[in-house]
C-alpha cells in the first residue's frame, strides 16, 4: 500500500490557507524553505473572506493619537485581562506593518482625502482603527495573500523553471494526523477529498492555521470548514489547548430565515451608525452598560448621538460595547421576552444614513438582506440575535514564534491559536492576529528547522495513519454522521452556550461521551470518492473534542468573564483571572488542568491607570506588580 | 410552510453519469443549497456539491439550476414554482469530478499565467499615497468572489474547449483591467499581453460573463471594453500610435 | 428516482470528454430564445427598411426638412434645396447607367459606426450569427477565433467610425436648428417636422456620448483620476450615459427611422407638416 501512497517531502507543511497559513507560508519561503499549504476548501476561500468589518492597526491614519500602547490597552480590556499579554503586546506592535506590506503586495483599502488608508470605528477601539474595503476586508486580505503567493510561485518559475518546485498548494485535502517520530514532528497525514485517496507530507515542522470551531454549535457564523481541525490535531500531537471555555457570540447574526440564521452581520453596522431596539422601540443598551466601562460609554441618546460627528468631546454609544457585553443584552432582551417576532431585537441604520452611503458602506450588507432575506435594510430594520462566531481559546503555543507547547516542530498561528485575545476578541483584532502570528509562526519554523533538520516518517507511522482513515468504511454500524453531527450542535447549544450552568455542562459533558461512544459505529455509504458523509466522520471527531474540552472548561471556570457566562457564578472574580485552563487528551478523554497566567510586566503595567486595574486584579497583585517603586 | 421540490440532479463522474429525479422537502426561505444538502442527509449521502460560506461571499457552490450558472446559496427555492421540476448540473464548462463538483483548475492556471502587481521598487510599506477615486475601478474588480461562473458562462471555452491554452477568461480579465488601472503599478505591458497572450480579442463581448456575476461586477463594460480600448491605444490606433512616437522623441512623459 | 443517462457522443464544446455527460444544449427552461429572435427580427426589418431607401434616392427634401439618411447631401444631383452648405464635391456617380443615391455616401459611416459598436456587436453576434445565442446554450459553430483576425479585428477601428459619427451629428443638428424655418426659408417657425428632427439629433447625440468609446476617450484611458479632476467629472457624467448604451442604440435608431419617414412622407405629400407658429 505505501508505494502507491502519494507522498511528498517539504520543510514545512502549513494546514490552513486562510490568512495565518498564507502569511506563514510567504515569511517560510522568503526565508528559502519549501513550503506545502494544505486546505479542505479550493485555494482562496478560506472563512478569511467572511471578515468584514477591517483589520485593526494603530496606524493613526484617521486619529494621531492612536498608537500601539492604546491598542494594547483596549485588546486587554476586551479581553477582560486574560489575555496572554505578551501577544497582545506583539500583536499592537506589528500590525500596522502588517498591514503596509500588504499594501505593498496589492491591497486596495479605503482611502483617508490624504490619501493613506483609511481607518473606522468599532466595538471596544478608542479609536478609529481598522483598516477596510467596504465591509470585505477578509476577501480583500485572502486575495491579497494568495496574490502574493501566486507572485513568489511566479518568481520560482522564474528562476527555477518551475512555479510549484518551493510552494504548491494542495486544495481539497483534509489532514487526520500530525505524524511524529522521536518524540518530535515528522510529517502530516491525509486524504484528497476529490478522491479520497490517501496523502502523506513529510516535514519536520507543521503550521496549524486551520481556523475556527463555530460548527460544534448550532447557530453559528461558521463556514463547514470551522470543525476545529488545528485544535484536534494539536490536541491529539500531544500538544494543549487553552481557555477553551471561551466562545465569542457575535451579538449580530441574521435571525431569519432559518436557512441563513447565525449568518454574520457584521459590527460596521453598529460601528457607522446602526442603532439597536426592542420590541418595544426601545433603545436598551444604555441599561447594559457595566461599571467597568462606564466612563467610556454614553449613557443617554443624545451623547450617544453626538458622538458619531464629535468623538472627542462624547462618549461612545453603548451599541459599540464589546461583543460579549452586547451579545449577553440582546439575549437578556430576548429572554425578557421583548424580542422580534422571530427571535431576535431590531438593528437599524436606515434612520441613521442615507440609503446611497449605506449602499456603499455596507454592499455585501445590503445584498445579504436584500437577496436572503427580502429586507431592504436601507428602508427597515434587520432583525439579529447572537451567533456563535469564534472561539478565543486554542492551542497553548509560545507567544513569540507560535510553537505548540510540548510539540517540538508544531506551530499554530490564528484562530486555532489560544491565549491571544483573552476571554473576549475585538472586532477587527482577528484579521491582525492572522497577520502577525501567522507570520511569526512562519518564522518560528523556520528557525526549528535551520536548527532541526529532517525527521523521517517511519513506515509503521504510515500504516497506522492509514488504518484510521479506512476505519470508517470498514464499521458495520448504522449511525449517520449528519444525525450525529446535529446532536452535538444541539447539544453545544443548549448546554453550552452563551448562558452556562453547573447542571447544564455537566449534563453537556455526559452526552458528548454518550455521543463520542456512538461515533464509533458510524457506517460511510458510497466510496472514497468526494464523499461528504466521510469527510464529516473525520470533522465530527474533532468537534466532539471542542465540544469536550469546552464544556469540562467552563464547568471548572466558577466565575463570568468575556465569552463565558455562568449564571450560577454572573460576578468576573479577580483569582480567576489569573487562572488558565490547560485541557490534555489522552486518548480517550480531556483532562483540565490550571495554570497561573503570566504577569504584565513593569511596563506593560505602567500603561493602565491602577483604579481601571483594581477591577480586575487582586490586591496582592496589584501591589507586587507596582513593585513599591511606581 | 414546507413544500416538496422536486429536483433533476447529476449524478456521476467524468466517465458517466445522468440525471436522477429527486423529491425533497423544503422550508420557507430556504435556498437551493439547503435542499441539497437535504438530500445528502436524508437520501444521497454521498451527493458531492461543493460549499464553504453559504452567504455568497465564497464562491464554491456554483453550479447549473435549470441550466443557467448560479450560486446554490443564493437561489431562492421560493423563485421555483411548485410544480416545476428543476434541474442541477454540474458546471459545464470544466471536467465534472463527481456529481455536482467540478475540476476548477483551469482558473488557477491561468491565475498563474497573469504576472503579479508590480509596485514601484522604492515603495515603502505605510508610504503609498493614493486617492479613493483613483482606486475604485480596481476596488469594483477586487470584489471578484471567484465563483468562475463567468468563466463558466463564457462560450469561448465553454463551447470551444481548444480555446483554454489561449483565453484567460472574464475572470482574468477584471484581474488584468485592475493592474492596468491600479496607480501604483509599474508593469507597463499589460494591455499588449492581455492582447497577445491572455485571448482578449477572443471575447465578442456578449457579455454573459456580466449576466452571471453574483457580485454585479460590470465586467464587460467596466473591464473588458475598457481594455479593448486600451489595446487599441497602443496596437490599433496609428494617430496615438504616432502621437506616443512624436512625445518620446520630445521628451514628454 | 430513475437514472436517466442517454449519452451524446459529439465531442465538440460542453459534450467534450471530461464534462459531465448531459445529452441537452441547455438546461435552460425560460424562453431564451425570444429576445435574440427579437433582436434579429427588428435589425432585419430597419436593415430592409434603409436599404430600400438609400436605392430610392427620392422624397428626402421637403423644406425645410431633410432626411437623416440623405443628410448631408453632398452629390450634385441631390434634390433642388437639399444640398449641404459645405458643397457637392462628391460630383453625380453612376453605376450601370444608374444614378448613385446621395444616401450612399454618407450612410456608410453611421453604419460603420453602429456595425463597430460594443453594444450592437453583443446583439448581432447573438441574435445573428448565435455566438452564442444565449448565455449558457451551446452555439452551433465549430470553431471560433472571436475578434482576433480580420475581418472581426477591423472592430477595433470603432473610435474612428466614432469621430465620423460626431461629424454627422453635428450635421443633423444643423438640419435641426433650420427646421426652425417656414417652408419659404423664413426663421421663427415650428412644426412638427422641427420636433422629428430636433428629437432625432438629440437621440444620436445621446447614443455617441454614451459610447464605450467616448467613455475611454473623455477619461477612461487615464490611470489616475485625481490629476485629471475635469476629465473625471466628465467620465463620471458619460458614464451614467453609458449605461443605458443600449437603450440609447435602439431609441436612436428608431428616431433616424421614424425622422426619415416622415420626411418621405412630407414630401411625398401624404402628410401635412403641420406647424405650430
Amino acid at each position: 500500500m505505501s508505494n502507491q501512497l502519494e507522498r511528498y517531502k517539504y520543510d514545512v507543511v502549513i494546514i490552513g490557507a486562510g490568512g495565518a497559513g498564507l502569511r506563514a507560508a510567504v515569511e517560510a519561503r522568503e526565508a528559502g524553505l519549501s513550503v506545502a499549504i494544505v486546505c479542505k476548501s479550493l485555494f482562496g476561500k478560506a472563512h478569511t473572506v467572511m471578515a468584514e468589518g477591517g483589520v485593526a492597526a494603530s496606524m493613526g491614519n484617521v486619529n494621531e493619537s492612536d498608537n500601539w500602547m492604546v491598542h494594547f490597552r483596549d485588546t486587554m480590556r476586551g479581553g477582560k485581562f486574560l489575555n496572554n499579554y505578551r501577544m497582545a503586546e506583539l500583536h499592537a506592535k506589528e500590525a500596522p506593518e502588517r498591514v503596509w506590506e500588504l499594501e505593498v503586495w496589492g491591497a486596495l483599502f479605503d482611502r483617508t482625502k490624504e490619501g493613506k488608508i483609511s481607518q473606522r470605528n468599532f466595538g471596544g477601539h478608542e479609536y478609529p482603527r481598522l483598516a477596510h474595503v467596504g465591509d470585505r476586508t477578509g476577501l480583500e486580505l485572502i486575495r491579497t495573500m494568495q496574490q502574493r503567493i501566486v507572485a513568489l510561485q511566479q518568481k520560482d518559475g522564474r528562476d527555477h523553471g518551475d512555479a510549484e518546485k518551493f510552494i504548491k498548494v494542495f486544495a481539497e485535502v483534509t489532514i487526520t494526523e500530525i505524524l511524529k517520530e522521536n518524540g518530535k514532528v515528522s510529517g502530516a497525514y491525509g486524504y484528497r477529498r476529490e478522491n479520497g485517496e490517501e496523502i502523506m507530507f513529510e516535514a519536520p515542522a507543521v503550521i496549524l492555521a486551520t481556523g475556527g470551531a463555530g460548527k460544534t454549535f448550532k447557530i453559528t457564523s461558521n463556514s463547514w470548514e470551522g470543525t476545529g481541525d488545528g485544535h484536534a490535531l494539536a490536541l491529539k500531537a500531544g500538544g494543549h489547548l487553552i481557555d477553551m471555555e471561551f466562545f465569542q457570540f457575535h451579538p449580530t447574526g441574521m435571525v431569519w430565515p432559518p436557512s441563513v440564521r447565525g449568518l454574520l452581520v457584521t459590527e460596521s453596522v453598529r460601528g457607522d451608525g446602526g442603532v439597536l431596539t426592542n420590541s418595544e422601540g426601545k433603545r436598551f443598551m444604555f441599561d447594559y452598560i457595566p461599571d467597568v466601562f462606564k466612563d467610556k460609554y454614553a449613557d443617554n441618546e443624545a451623547e450617544a448621538d453626538r458622538w458619531y460627528t464629535d468623538q472627542a468631546n462624547n462618549r461612545r454609544p453603548p451599541e459599540l460595547l464589546p461583543r460579549d457585553e452586547v451579545a449577553r443584552a440582546i439575549n437578556s432582551e430576548i429572554k425578557a421576552g421583548r424580542g422580534t417576532e422571530h427571535g431576535g431585537v431590531y438593528l437599524d441604520v436606515s434612520k441613521r444614513l442615507p440609503a446611497d452611503v449605506i449602499k456603499k458602506k455596507l454592499p455585501s450588507m445590503w445584498h445579504q438582506f436584500y437577496e436572503l432575506a427580502g429586507v431592504d435594510i436601507t428602508k427597515e430594520a434587520m432583525e439579529v440575535g447572537p451567533t456563535c462566531h469564534y472561539v478565543m481559546g486554542g492551542a497553548w503555543v509560545e507567544p513569540d514564534t507560535a510553537a505548540v507547547i510540548d510539540v517540538p516542530g508544531l506551530f499554530a498561528a490564528g484562530e486555532c491559536a489560544g491565549g491571544m485575545h483573552g476571554s473576549n476578541r475585538l472586532g477587527g483584532n482577528s484579521l491582525s492576529d492572522l497577520l502577525v502570528f501567522g507570520r511569526r509562526a512562519g518564522l518560528g519554523a523556520v528557525e526549528y528547522v535551520k536548527s532541526n533538520g529532517a525527521n523521517p516518517v517511519t513506515d509503521g507511522s504510515v500504516v497506522a495513519a492509514a488504518a484510521k482513515i479506512e476505519a470508517p468504511f470498514n464499521n458495520p454500524g448504522s449511525e449517520n454522521p449528519y444525525a450525529l453531527h446535529h446532536e452535538l450542535q444541539e447539544t453545544a447549544h443548549n448546554l453550552v452556550g452563551i448562558i452556562r450552568t453547573k447542571a447544564e455542562l455537566e449534563e453537556a459533558i455526559a452526552k458528548i461521551a454518550d455521543l463520542r461512544a456512538r461515533a464509533k459505529n458510524i457506517g460511510v455509504s458510497g466510496g472514497r470518492q468526494f464523499n461528504p458523509g466521510f469527510h464529516l466522520t473525520f470533522d465530527l471527531d474533532n468537534m466532539l473534542l471542542i465540544a469536550e474540552a469546552a464544556a469540562k472548561s467552563a464547568l471548572i471556570r466558577e466565575e463570568s468573564r468575556g465569552g463565558h457566562t455562568r449564571e450560577d457564578f454572573p460576578k468576573m472574580s479577580p483569582t480567576w483571572r489569573q487562572v488558565n485552563n490547560i485541557t490534555t487528551w489522552n486518548g480517550s478523554s480531556i483532562a483540565v488542568e490550571q495554570k497561573h497566567l503570566p504577569d504584565l510586566t513593569k511596563e506593560l503595567f505602567g500603561l493602565f491607570d491602577i483604579h481601571e486595574l483594581e477591577k480586575y486584579m487582586t490586591s496582592d497583585e496589584l501591589s507586587q506588580s507596582r513593585g513599591g517603586s511606581n | 410552510m414546507a413544500r416538496t421540490m422536486k429536483l433533476r440532479i447529476f449524478r456521476g463522474n467524468s466517465k458517466d453519469g445522468g440525471l436522477q429525479d429527486v423529491s425533497v422537502e423544503a422550508n420557507e426561505g430556504e435556498v437551493i443549497l439547503d435542499v441539497i444538502h437535504r438530500v445528502q442527509a436524508e437520501q444521497i449521502g454521498d451527493l458531492a456539491v461543493r460549499w464553504n460560506c453559504k452567504a455568497g461571499k465564497c464562491g464554491s457552490c456554483s453550479v447549473e439550476i435549470n441550466g443557467k450558472p448560479r450560486l446554490a446559496c443564493m437561489t431562492q427555492v421560493a423563485s421555483f414554482d411548485e410544480a416545476e421540476t428543476v434541474t442541477i448540473t454540474p458546471l459545464r464548462a470544466f471536467p465534472v469530478i463527481k456529481d455536482l463538483v467540478t475540476d476548477v483548475s483551469f482558473n488557477y492556471k491561468k491565475a498563474m499565467e497573469v504576472r503579479a502587481y508590480e509596485p514601484p521598487a522604492d515603495l515603502k510599506p505605510g508610504e503609498a499615497r493614493m486617492q479613493q477615486i483613483d482606486v475604485e475601478r480596481s476596488q469594483e474588480f477586487r470584489k471578484c468572489i471567484e465563483c468562475f461562473l463567468c468563466q463558466n458562462t463564457c462560450h469561448v471555452i465553454r463551447d470551444h474547449e481548444e480555446n483554454k491554452k489561449s483565453f484567460a477568461g472574464p475572470r482574468f480579465f477584471i484581474r488584468l483591467a485592475e493592474l492596468d488601472m491600479h496607480p501604483l503599478d509599474t508593469l507597463r505591458n499589460r494591455k499588449q499581453s492581455a492582447q497577445e497572450e491572455h485571448g482578449l480579442g477572443m471575447c465578442n463581448i456578449t457579455k454573459c460573463c456580466t449576466e452571471v456575476c453574483p457580485e454585479h461586477i460590470r465586467i464587460t463594460d467596466n473591464a473588458i471594453i475598457p481594455m479593448k480600448e486600451r489595446v487599441v491605444d497602443v496596437k490599433y490606433d496609428p494617430l496615438r500610435w504616432l502621437g506616443s512616437v512624436i512625445r518620446k522623441r520630445e521628451g514628454i512623459n | 428516482m430513475a437514472i436517466d443517462s442517454d449519452t451524446k457522443t459529439s465531442k465538440t464544446g460542453v459534450f467534450s470528454q471530461g464534462r459531465a455527460k448531459l445529452a441537452a444544449r441547455t438546461y435552460r427552461t425560460d424562453k431564451w430564445w425570444i429576445q435574440p429572435a427579437i433582436t434579429a427580427g427588428v435589425l432585419f426589418l430597419f436593415i430592409v427598411y434603409a436599404t430600400y431607401r438609400a436605392f430610392e434616392n427620392g422624397k428626402y427634401f421637403a423644406a425645410p426638412l431633410i432626411s437623416p439618411f440623405y443628410s448631408p447631401c453632398l452629390a450634385q444631383n441631390c434634390v433642388k434645396g437639399s444640398t449641404s452648405f459645405v458643397g457637392t464635391f462628391f460630383g453625380t456617380w453612376h453605376v450601370f447607367g444608374m444614378t448613385v443615391s446621395p444616401s450612399l455616401f454618407i450612410l456608410i459611416f453611421p453604419l460603420a459606426f453602429r456595425m463597430t459598436c460594443y453594444y450592437y456587436r453583443k446583439s448581432y453576434y447573438r441574435s445573428f450569427w448565435m455566438s452564442p445565442p444565449a448565455c449558457a446554450v451551446a452555439e452551433p459553430h465549430k470553431k471560433y477565433t472571436g475578434e482576433t483576425r480580420a475581418p472581426l479585428i477591423i472592430q477595433n477601428g470603432h473610435r474612428y467610425a466614432f469621430y465620423a459619427g460626431l461629424v454627422l451629428n453635428v450635421f443633423l443638428t444643423i438640419d435641426a436648428v433650420q427646421a426652425f424655418r417656414n417652408a419659404q426659408g423664413q426663421w421663427g417657425h415650428m412644426s412638427v417636422g422641427t420636433l422629428v428632427l430636433t428629437a432625432n439629433a438629440s437621440f444620436l447625440w445621446l447614443y455617441s456620448a454614451s459610447c464605450h468609446t467616448c467613455r475611454h476617450t473623455i477619461g477612461g484611458r487615464l490611470r489616475n483620476f485625481s490629476a485629471h479632476p475635469i476629465r473625471y467629472k466628465l467620465w463620471g457624467w458619460v458614464s451614467v450615459l453609458n449605461h443605458k448604451h443600449q437603450e440609447f442604440a435602439w431609441i436612436s435608431l428608431f428616431g433616424v427611422a421614424f425622422a426619415d419617414f416622415y420626411v418621405r412622407q412630407v414630401s411625398g405629400g401624404s402628410i401635412r407638416n403641420l406647424y405650430f407658429f
